[in-house]
C-alpha cells in the first residue's frame, strides 16, 4: 500500500476547482439579491469565473501530482482538458445568452447550474479514484438534469429531463456495479493501485474473469455518457426536448470530461486489459457510426438530426481509442476538439436564428438563409461540410488521423466501413446545405443575434477552416497529452 | 519562380474571396475584378509554358514545405509535362466561363464568378500536387464550388443533380483515401505520402489489385467511365452553362489525370493485369454511349453523352499500352514504342482537345438557351436564318466534335486509334466506329437545330451573337483549329514526361521470380 497523506498545502493544486466552487456559491448568493436590472451581472461574473478558472488551470500546466490520499491527480492532460472545457464553455454561454433572452429563460440559476456541472467535469477530469470519478459524474449529471428542466413550462423539456435522469441513473448504477466488482477483486479504489493489480503476472483466471465483468460494466457506463450505440437511446430525445442552449451545452463540453473518464478508467487503470476493451470499443464505434449515419437520414428536426450526427462522431472518437496506441488516443482527442468546435458552431447557428417567440428547430427553418444572411449561411456551410469530412476543413483531418491510426493498427476493413458511412452521412449534411442555398426563401429570415454572439460565431466558423489548414500544432498537442 | 505555382493556386482562391466581399450589390465591379483576376492567372500560367524545360521529366516549379509533420504530409507542388497543359487549359477555360456568365447570370452574379475563381485555384492545386494527401484535399475541395454552382444556378432539377454529383464523386474518392493511408502505414519508419515515394513503393499483386480498384473507382467516376457515368448527364443538364463547361472541360480531366498520375505508376502490375477490363469498358463507352447520344432530345444531354464517349478514348489510349509493349528481362522495352507514345500522347491530346470542344459545344447550347430558355432540339430548326454568324461557329465545333480532320478532335482520336491498332485490330475497329456514330449524332443535331425550315416562330426573332459571345467562340475556334493543324508543341511539352511514365508503368513492383 502506498501511504498517502492529506496535506492542506495540496489544496493549491486543486485551486481551479476550489475557485470554481467558491465562485459558483458567490454568484448564487449575488443573484438572489440583484434586481432584474442587473440581470447581466450573473452572466458576466460567470464568464469571468470560467476565464479565471481556465487561467488557474493554465498556471498548473507542467505540474504532475497525485494528491488527497490518491483521489485526485493533477497532470498535463488534466490541466489541458480543463482549459479547453473552460474555453468551450465560455463560447457556449455566449450563444446561450441570446437564446435565454429571446425565450425569457434568462435566470441566474442557469449559470450557476452550468458552473456546477463544469465543476463536476473538472472533478471527473482530475479523478484518480473510482469514487472521485463517480462523484464528479454525479455532480455533472445532476446539474445537467436540472438545466434541461429549467424550461419548466415546456412539456418536452421536462420529459427530456426525466428521461435523461432515469436512464442516467440506470447508467450510474451499472457503472457503480462495475466499480464494485473492480474494487472487490483489487481491493483498491485508487486508479494506480488498480493498474498495478491488473498488470501483475500472478492473476488467476477467476480474477481475470471478474476484472473482465467489471470492465464490461465500466464500458457500458462510459458508452452511456458518451451516447454510443446501443446506449444512445436517450440522446435524440434529450437533444430534441431540451432547450437548444442546453442541448448545445450537453453535446459539447461534457464530452471532454467523458473522454477523460475513459482515459482514467481504461487507459490509466485497466491499460493491461486493453485487448479486451479495444474490441468492445470497436463494436460500439462501428455500431454508432452506422446507426448515427443511417437514422439521421430521416430526421427533419435539426436538433434530432444533430443528435444522430453526434452519435456517429462519437463512433469515430471511440475508434481512435480502440486502436490502443498513443497516436490513436491523440487522434481521438483531436477529434473531440474538432467535434466540439463543429457542434458549437452548428448549434450556435441554430440559436442565431431564434428570435422573440420563434424557436428554430426544423431543418426547413434554414430555408433561404444564404439570401438573407450569406455570412452565417457560409458558416453553416463550412460546419456541415466539415462534419461530413470534406477537406480542407477540420472534420476531414480529424477523420484522416483516426483512419490513419485504424489502418495502421491493421483494421483496414473498419476504415472502409467508416468511410462508407461517412459518405452516407454526407447526404443529410447536404440536405441542410440544400435548404440554405438551393431552396427558394419563402419568408424573410434575419439573424438577430447580438454583436458578441455574431463575432464569436464567426471566429468559431473561421477556426474550423483555419485549424483544418494548419492541424499540425493541435495534433502534436493532442498526442503529447498521453 | 518557385512560388509561381503557389500564386496560381492561391490568387484565384483569395481573389474569389475578394469578389464575394465586393458583393452582389456591386456586381459590376465584382465582374470586372473577377475577369481581371482570371486574366492575370491565365497570363501567369503562360509563364509556366515559356519557362518549362521540355527536355526533362523531372518536376519543375517545385515548392516543398512541411505541412502536417507528424504524418510527414507536405505542401509539395510541382508540374511536369502531363500536368502543365491541363493547368493552362484550366486557366483558359475559367476566363471563358466568367465572360460567358457576364449578363446571363442575374442571380447573385458576384458569388457565381467567385465560385469559378475558387474552383480554378483548387483545380490547379489538384494538377500540381506532389503529395497524395494534398492531392486528395484539393480533389475533394473542388467538389464544393461545383456543388454550389449546380445547386444555386442550375435548372429545374438542380438539387437532385447537385447532390447526386457530390455523393457519387465523394463515394468514389473515399476509397482512394483509404488506399493512400494504407500505402502510408505499410512503409514503416520515415513513411511519406509523397508521390515519388509511392511510385517506388513495392507492393504485392494482391495489394496492387485492391489499390488499383480503389483508384479506379475514384477516377472512373470522374472521367466518367461506363457504368459509373450516370451522374454526368444529370449534372450537365442541370448545371448552368459555365458549370457544364468547367465540368466537361476540366473536371473530367481530373479523372484522366488520376490514371496518369496514380494508377499507372503506383500500381503498374495491377494496371497491366486489369487493362483489358478497362479497355472493354472504354469501348463500351465509346460505342454504346455514342448510340445513347444519338437518341437524346435534349441538346445538353446529347453533348454530355458525347463527352463520355470521347473520354473513352482517353482510357483506351492509356490502357492499351500494356497490349503493345512489355518490359523485357534485360530492362529494355519490347514492342513498338511509337505505338505506345501515340496512345499516351493521344490520350493527353484528346483530353485537351475535348476541353476546347466540349466547352465550345456547351457554350453554343448556352447561347441558344439564353435566348429561348429551351434545350430541346425540337424547339429549334432553321436557326441559321436568324443567326448566321453563330451558326458558322456552331457548325465548326460540331465538325470538331465529330472528329473532322483539321480540327483538334481528329488528332487525339486518330492517335489513339492508330495506337489501338497495334494492340488489337478489334479495339481499333470499334473505336473507329465513333467517327461514324459521332458524326451521326452531332451532325443530325446540327441539321435539326440549325438547318431546315423554321418550325418555331420564336426562332425567327432570335438575335445573332453579340460581341462578347463572338469573342468567346472565336477564341475557342482558333484553339480548336490550331490544335488540329499543329499539335506538335503540346506533344513536345509532354514527351519527356510520357517517356518517364511509360518506364514506371512497365517496371514491375513485384519481387523478381527466376
Amino acid at each position: 500500500m502506498i501511504d498517502y497523506q492529506f496535506n492542506i498545502a495540496d489544496l493549491c493544486f486543486a485551486l481551479p476547482e476550489v475557485f470554481m466552487l467558491s465562485a459558483a456559491v458567490v454568484i448564487l448568493l449575488l443573484d438572489l439579491y440583484t434586481s432584474e436590472r442587473f440581470q447581466n451581472l450573473t452572466y458576466y461574473l460567470t464568464q469571468i469565473t470560467l476565464f479565471v478558472t481556465g487561467y488557474l488551470a493554465f498556471t498548473l500546466i507542467g505540474e504532475s501530482q497525485v494528491i488527497f490520499d490518491g483521489t485526485f491527480v493533477l497532470d498535463t492532460m488534466g490541466s489541458t482538458f480543463k482549459i479547453f472545457t473552460m474555453g468551450f464553455a465560455m463560447v457556449a454561454l455566449v450563444y446561450t445568452r441570446h437564446y435565454l433572452k429571446v425565450h425569457n429563460l434568462f435566470k441566474g440559476e442557469y449559470f450557476v447550474l452550468a458552473l456546477l456541472s463544469i465543476l463536476g467535469m473538472m472533478v471527473m477530469i482530475s479523478a484518480h479514484s473510482l469514487l472521485t470519478i463517480y462523484l464528479g459524474l454525479e455532480i455533472m449529471s445532476l446539474s445537467l438534469y436540472t438545466l434541461i428542466a429549467i424550461a419548466r413550462d415546456r412539456a418536452t423539456a421536462v420529459e427530456a429531463a426525466l428521461k435523461y435522469f432515469v436512464l442516467g441513473a440506470i447508467a450510474s448504477g451499472l457503472l457503480l456495479y462495475g466499480m464494485s466488482m473492480i474494487y472487490g477483486i483489487t481491493g483498491a479504489l485508487d486508479i494506480a493501485q488498480i493498474a498495478t493489480f491488473a498488470t501483475s503476472a500472478t492473476l488467476v483466471s477467476e480474477q481475470v474473469l471478474i476484472l473482465n465483468f467489471g470492465l464490461v460494466f465500466l464500458v457500458i457506463g462510459i458508452a452511456f455518457k458518451l451516447g454510443a450505440v446501443p446506449f444512445h437511446m436517450w440522446v435524440p430525445d434529450v437533444y430534441q426536448g431540451a432547450p437548444t442552449s442546453v442541448t448545445m451545452f450537453l453535446s459539447t463540453v461534457p464530452k471532454i470530461a467523458a473522454a477523460a473518464m475513459l482515459v482514467r478508467l481504461m487507459i490509466d487503470g485497466l491499460g493491461a486489459m486493453q485487448a479486451y476493451w479495444s474490441d468492445l470499443f470497436m463494436v460500439l464505434a462501428i455500431l454508432s457510426i452506422a446507426l448515427g449515419s443511417l437514422v439521421a437520414l430521416m430526421q427533419s428536426n435539426i436538433k434530432r438530426l444533430l443528435a444522430y450526427s453526434t452519435i456517429s462522431h462519437i463512433g469515430f472518437i471511440l475508434l481512435g481509442f480502440a486502436t490502443g496506441v498513443i497516436e490513436g488516443y491523440g487522434a481521438a482527442a483531436f477529434y473531440v476538439l474538432a467535434y466540439i468546435l463543429m457542434s458549437l458552431a452548428a448549434f450556435g447557428s441554430i440559436i442565431a436564428l431564434n428570435k422573440q417567440g420563434f424557436e428554430a428547430e426544423q431543418v426547413s427553418d434554414f430555408r433561404g438563409l444564404s439570401k438573407h444572411s450569406p455570412w452565417f449561411a457560409l458558416i453553416m456551410l463550412v460546419v456541415m461540410l466539415s462534419m461530413a469530412g470534406v477537406p480542407p476543413f477540420i472534420g476531414f483531418f480529424s477523420k484522416l488521423f483516426i483512419l490513419q491510426q485504424v489502418v495502421s493498427a491493421g483494421y483496414v476493413y473498419l476504415a472502409i466501413i467508416a468511410v462508407v458511412f461517412a459518405v452516407i452521412s454526407a447526404y443529410y449534411y447536404l440536405q441542410i446545405i440544400k435548404t440554405m442555398y438551393f431552396d427558394d426563401a419563402d419568408k424573410e429570415i434575419v439573424v438577430s443575434a447580438p454583436l458578441d454572439m455574431k463575432v464569436v460565431l464567426s471566429i468559431n466558423g473561421i477556426l474550423i477552416l483555419v485549424i483544418g489548414l494548419m492541424p499540425s500544432y493541435w495534433m502534436v498537442l493532442a498526442i503529447s497529452l498521453f | 519562380m518557385d512560388s509561381l505555382l503557389n500564386i496560381l493556386i492561391w490568387l484565384p482562391v483569395l481573389g474569389g474571396g475578394l469578389v464575394i466581399a465586393i458583393g452582389n450589390k456591386r456586381s459590376d465591379i465584382a465582374k470586372w475584378v473577377a475577369v481581371a483576376i482570371a486574366v492575370a492567372v491565365f497570363a501567369l500560367s503562360l509563364t509556366l509554358w515559356t519557362g518549362f524545360d521540355t527536355s526533362t521529366s523531372d518536376m519543375q516549379f517545385v515548392l516543398d514545405l512541411p505541412w502536417i509533420e507528424q504524418f510527414n504530409i507536405r505542401y509539395h507542388i510541382g508540374i511536369d509535362g502531363i500536368s502543365m497543359p491541363l493547368i493552362i487549359l484550366t486557366t483558359f477555360s475559367t476566363i471563358l466561363v466568367i465572360v460567358a456568365g457576364w449578363e446571363v447570370i442575374q442571380n447573385r452574379p458576384a458569388d457565381y464568378m467567385a465560385a469559378f475563381l475558387m474552383m480554378e485555384g483548387v483545380i490547379i492545386g489538384v494538377f500540381s500536387s506532389m503529395d497524395a494527401i494534398l492531392f486528395y484535399v484539393f480533389w475533394e475541395a473542388s467538389l464544393i464550388p461545383m456543388l454550389l454552382i449546380i445547386g444555386i444556378w442550375g435548372g429545374q432539377n438542380r438539387v437532385y443533380a447537385a447532390v447526386k454529383f457530390f455523393l457519387y464523386t465523394f463515394l468514389g474518392s473515399v476509397f482512394l483515401l483509404v488506399s493512400l493511408i494504407y500505402m502510408y502505414t505499410i512503409q514503416g519508419d520515415g513513411a511519406s505520402f509523397s508521390l515519388a515515394v509511392l511510385n517506388d513503393l513495392p507492393l504485392t499483386l494482391t495489394e496492387q489489385s485492391w489499390i488499383f480498384w480503389a483508384f479506379f473507382l475514384a477516377f472512373a467516376v470522374k472521367v466518367p467511365m461506363f457504368p459509373v457515368h450516370t451522374w454526368l448527364p444529370d449534372a450537365h443538364v442541370q448545371a448552368p452553362t459555365g458549370g457544364s463547361v468547367i465540368l466537361a472541360a476540366i473536371m473530367l480531366k481530373m479523372g484522366g489525370y488520376g490514371f496518369f498520375r496514380f494508377s499507372l505508376p503506383i500500381t503498374p502490375d495491377a494496371s497491366s493485369e486489369f487493362a483489358t477490363v478497362v479497355i472493354v469498358l472504354s469501348l463500351i463507352a465509346i460505342v454504346y454511349i455514342g448510340f445513347v447520344a444519338l437518341v437524346q432530345k435534349d441538346m445538353k444531354k446529347l453533348i454530355a453523352y458525347s463527352s463520355i464517349s470521347h473520354m473513352g478514348f482517353v482510357t483506351l489510349g492509356v490502357f492499351s499500352l500494356f497490349s503493345i509493349v512489355e518490359m523485357g528481362t534485360d530492362g529494355n522495352i519490347i514492342g513498338s514504342l511509337e505505338g505506345v507514345y501515340l496512345g499516351l500522347e493521344g490520350a493527353m491530346i484528346q483530353m485537351i482537345s475535348h476541353g476546347f470542344i466540349s466547352a465550345a459545344m456547351f457554350l453554343v447550347v448556352g447561347v441558344l438557351y439564353d435566348r429561348l430558355h429551351s434545350r430541346d432540339i425540337s424547339t429549334y430548326g432553321g436557326v441559321i436564318n436568324s443567326m448566321p454568324k453563330f451558326t458558322g461557329f456552331a457548325v465548326l465545333f460540331a465538325m470538331a466534335n465529330a472528329g473532322l480532320p483539321g480540327t483538334s478532335g481528329f488528332v487525339g482520336e486518330f492517335m489513339v486509334i492508330l495506337s489501338a491498332l497495334q494492340a488489337n485490330f478489334w479495339y481499333a475497329f470499334l473505336a473507329a466506329t465513333t467517327l461514324i456514330i459521332g458524326a451521326a449524332y452531332t451532325l443530325w443535331m446540327v441539321k435539326r437545330v440549325f438547318w431546315g425550315p423554321v418550325t418555331n416562330s420564336a426562332v425567327s426573332t432570335l438575335s445573332d451573337i453579340n460581341n462578347r459571345e463572338f469573342f468567346i467562340l472565336a477564341i475557342l475556334a482558333v484553339a480548336v483549329i490550331v490544335m488540329g493543324v499543329y499539335p506538335q508543341p503540346v506533344v513536345e511539352v509532354m514527351h519527356a514526361s510520357v517517356v518517364n511514365l511509360l518506364e514506371q508503368a512497365l517496371t514491375t513492383k513485384l519481387p523478381v521470380t527466376l
